[in-house]
Parts: C-alpha cells; structure tokens; sequence
C-alpha cells in the first residue's frame, strides 16, 4: 500500500507573546523570554512558583457569540489559532466542509478555570440551578477540536488525543497518519493550554517547578543549565494544517514542510520519571517511520523542559543516536512549558527555522550543565540549512512521541 | 415594580446575557428569528432572568409560550404580580 506524502500547508498561533505565528517566531528569534511574575500564584498558599507564561488579552469577540458562547479560555485560543492557520492555507469554504478534513486537537486536562467556577457555585448548595447551558460543552474532553469544528465549519473526523506535554506532538502524528493513509486530506491539528493555579502545583508538587527565579522570571526556565530548577508553566494553542501533498500542489497552496516520520511509545519504568533509553527508542522508531538514517538529521529540537532527570535523560538519548555534534537546543527557555501545546507552538518556531535556515539557541542556557554535555547546543544564532530535523515531546504518564521533519524542496 | 422598570431589567439582563443591541429589542422581536437566539439560549434565559427578578421561572408552563420580547415582559410582569 502506497503512502501518501503529508505537507505543512498553514499555521497559527496565540502564545505567550500574543496572536500570531508571526509574533511567536520574531519573539523566538530575538531572544525574548515570555516569563512574567504572576501575582494571583503568589496568593496560593503553599505554592512556591510564582512565575508563568500568560497569553496576553485577544479580542475574543472576533468570534460570533453563537460559537463563543460554548468556548473556555483554551477553546477560544484554538479558534483563533486555526483561524489564522486557515487563513494561511487558503483553504476554501467547500473544502473545509468535505468529509475529508478533520480537527485533531487535545489538551491535558478540560478547562480547569470552568470547573473550579462551577463547583465553587456548585458546593455552596449543592444546587445545579444557576448551571447554564454552555458548562458542558466547555469542560468535555474534546471541547477545543469540537468548538473549532463547529465555529469553522469543519465536518470531517474529529479527535481529541490527551497526553499532557506530548498532546500537540500526538496530534500531529496522528493527523499525519491519518492523511498518509488517506483517510484525511487536510487536518488541523495541535494542543492547547489554559494557564491555572493547578498546573503550576502540579509540578510544584512532585518537586518539577522553577522555584528559585521569581524576582527574575525571565532568567528561568534553563534547559540544559547548570542552575536549571524546573519547569515554569505556560499557556497557548499552537495548529498547523496538515495536507497530503497531492491536496497541496492540487490546490497550488504554498508548501512550508514535509512531516516524514512520527512514533509514540510508553515508558513503564515510572510513571513521572524519564528512562533514557525509552526516550532513545521512541526517537529510532520516528527515524525508522521516516526512512531516516541518524547521519541524515541535522538538528533536534528538545522537549527539555529544564528539569534535573528529563534534561539530562534526553541528552544521553540524542547522543547515543546522533553522537556528540547534533545541534541541540529548546524554546522552554523562551516561553516556558505550554503542557500540551507545547508541541505545536515549538513546531511553528522549528518550521520558520527550516525556512530561514538558522539554529535559535536555548534561551537561559549559559553554562550547560555536566550530565547534558553530551551534545552540541545552540547557544547563539545560527546559520545553518537545517534539510531534516527531529521533535520531540515527552509528558507525565510515560508518553514519549517524536516528529521528523523535513524542509520541502 | 412597574412595567417600565421591568422592560429595562429584562432588556438589561438579555443584552448582556446574550450580546444583543438595546436598539434591536422591542416587544415585536421574535426571540428566535430576530434575536437569533436558540434552545440552549433559551435555557441561559430563564437563568439570568431568575437571577435578575429573584425568583423561580423554569418549571412555568407558561414560559414554553414565549415568541416574542413583548410575550417576556408580560409573562414577567403576570409573575410579579402572583408573587406581591
């Protein structure tokens, strides 16, 4: 059976530095840290976090009401994202309404700030009363990829993959499966993230979270560092639109890459602690789904979230593959971790790299730290004609996923 | 409360509720085809409607007769009025 090949045809954005693709990548590019002190987490009593990446105010209004009405803060940030990456794709009314495109979105976790407003009416009385309409439709595990097909029209598969940190790679790889097998012609794919109280004290918890930074927010995260202290959270919805080729060039869309490879696997050692050797496996399996030699890769883009284990478990993993000279490097540094939107946004900055052909370094990274030595990161601009790249996102649980990328020529 | 004081509630309560124009309500305005209001809408309704008058509405019957803005500020103002 023959496969079809599977092309970025658009991308959007909302991030940390605002709406737009194009805002993300210049704020990549000029070395910007998104990172900010957060008053509302310094109010949490035992929360020791106090620095997040927050999405500025968007005028939401920009969609109809009808559609607003059933949306979260996360859902209103996928609309918008897959607003604009339509727009860049220039897919046309009666192709979004084809059986043949679909919406591949999914989160960590259902809107959290919806759930606490409704049972903080909720426990006052134990009374559903004053519960409107909407609640549902904004906490239901698919709530992003459902309100983006429903405000945009879009009447081919839904899905909703929920892997926390590696969700948005997840939903790239299974759009890109889906549109290899020809089930799909074009997805809109990604994760989303709304920024809570919660996901910051969830890594604060298991001892994950930056707490040494926050009087200098933007100093923190540092992937790879030598004073890295953990994770510092941050907010979003990253889509692309995936696109057989055949689709592409039928349709004369302009062509920003070509997805190759893509592979998923679990990691059983622990449920919260990365194996290195589960994460090297999982990068073989995406090189070996692409047809992909290790000598052929010319760059890595980390899931490096900062943390002491995942950092390092990840360096060992590349340099057992790719050896000592790979380039290696991380946006967690720029706009801190986007959970599961994580590996759509960060695909967008690598996807403008590919075109631009330069290497952006891991931001806060200043002295690399001993146990992630093992490879060559980036530490300033460079230029480099990046042909194939590797991506990777790791998350909670045990999920590892990695892409491979490939500049279309 | 007199009918005056109860258009405005009303028209004050849909127009934030539901994002409509002031100028786009009068009692002629049919809740659906001129609003552009629907069933979950009309859910919402009967919600900030309790809120705003301070009593119970949802299980009237009378309320499942409802078309029109003017057909609301008379089913309020029947309401009001059981209640004094």
């Amino acid at each position: 059976m023959s496969l079809n090949r599977v092309v970025v045809t658009g991308m959007g954005a909302v991030s940390p530095y605002g709406m737009g693709a194009d805002i993300l990548y210049s704020s990549l590019k000029k070395g910007a840290s998104a990172i900010r002190q957060v008053p509302d987490l310094e109010t949490v009593k035992g929360l020791r976090c106090h620095i997040a990446g927050v999405v500025p105010d968007l005028d939401e209004k920009q969609i109809p009401r009808k559609f607003r009405r059933s949306m979260s803060r996360m859902s209103v940030y996928s609309t918008l994202a897959a607003m604009e990456a339509l727009e860049m794709a220039d897919v046309r009314e009666e192709q979004r309404r084809s059986e043949q495109t679909g919406v591949i979105i999914g989160t960590t976790v259902s809107s959290p700030q919806t759930l606490q407003d409704f049972f903080s009416d909720y426990l006052q009385d134990f009374s559903v009363e004053r519960v409107k309409s909407s609640l549902f439709f904004k906490i239901m595990g698919h709530s992003c990829a459902a309100n983006v097909a429903q405000s945009l029209g879009i009447t081919g598969r839904i899905l909703a993959p929920s892997a926390a940190c590696a969700t948005g790679v997840q939903a790239i790889g299974l759009a890109f499966e889906a549109i290899a097998l020809g089930r799909q012609d074009i997805v809109l794919c990604g994760g989303a993230e709304e920024l809570h109280p919660l996901t910051v004290a969830i890594f604060d918890i298991i001892n994950a979270a930056s707490t040494q930074f926050n009087t200098v927010p933007d100093s923190s995260p540092r992937p790879f560092d030598e004073r890295r202290d953990g994770i510092v959270c941050s907010e979003g919805c990253g889509i692309l639109v995936l696109e057989s080729l055949d689709s592409a060039l039928s349709r004369g869309a302009s062509i920003l890459a070509e997805i190759v490879g893509f592979a998923s696997n679990t990691d059983t050692s622990n449920i919260s602690t990365p194996d290195s050797a589960r994460i090297e496996q999982c990068m073989r399996m995406a090189l070996a789904s692409a047809g992909v030699g290790s000598d052929e890769v010319d760059y890595v883009n980390a899931h490096a979230t900062a943390t002491t284990l995942g950092d390092s478990a990840e360096c060992r993993a590349i340099e057992h593959i790719f050896g000592a000279d790979i380039p290696v490097s991380s946006f967690k540094g720029h706009f801190g971790h986007s959970l599961a939107a994580s590996g759509s946004l960060e695909m967008i900055g690598m996807l403008n790299m590919l075109q631009e052909e330069v290497c952006l370094p891991t931001l806060n990274l200043n002295i690399p730290s001993e146990d992630c030595a093992m490879v060559r990161h980036v530490q300033t601009l460079e230029s480099c004609a990046v042909k194939t790249a590797l991506k990777n996102n790791f998350a909670l649980g045990g999920v590892n996923t990695s892409l491979v990328v490939r500049k279309y020529v | 409360m007199t009918q005056q004081q109860i258009i405005e509630t009303v028209n004050r309560a849909l127009s934030e509720e539901f994002e409509l124009e002031p100028a786009d309500m009068s009692p002629e305005a049919h809740l659906y085809n001129d609003l552009g209001l629907d069933s979950l809408d009309a859910v919402d309704m009967v919600i900030v409607l309790e809120n705003a008058f301070g009593c119970k509405l949802r299980d009237e019957k009378a309320i499942q007769n409802i078309r029109t803005m003017g057909d609301l500020y008379a089913f309020i103002e029947e309401k009001k009025k059981e209640l004094e």
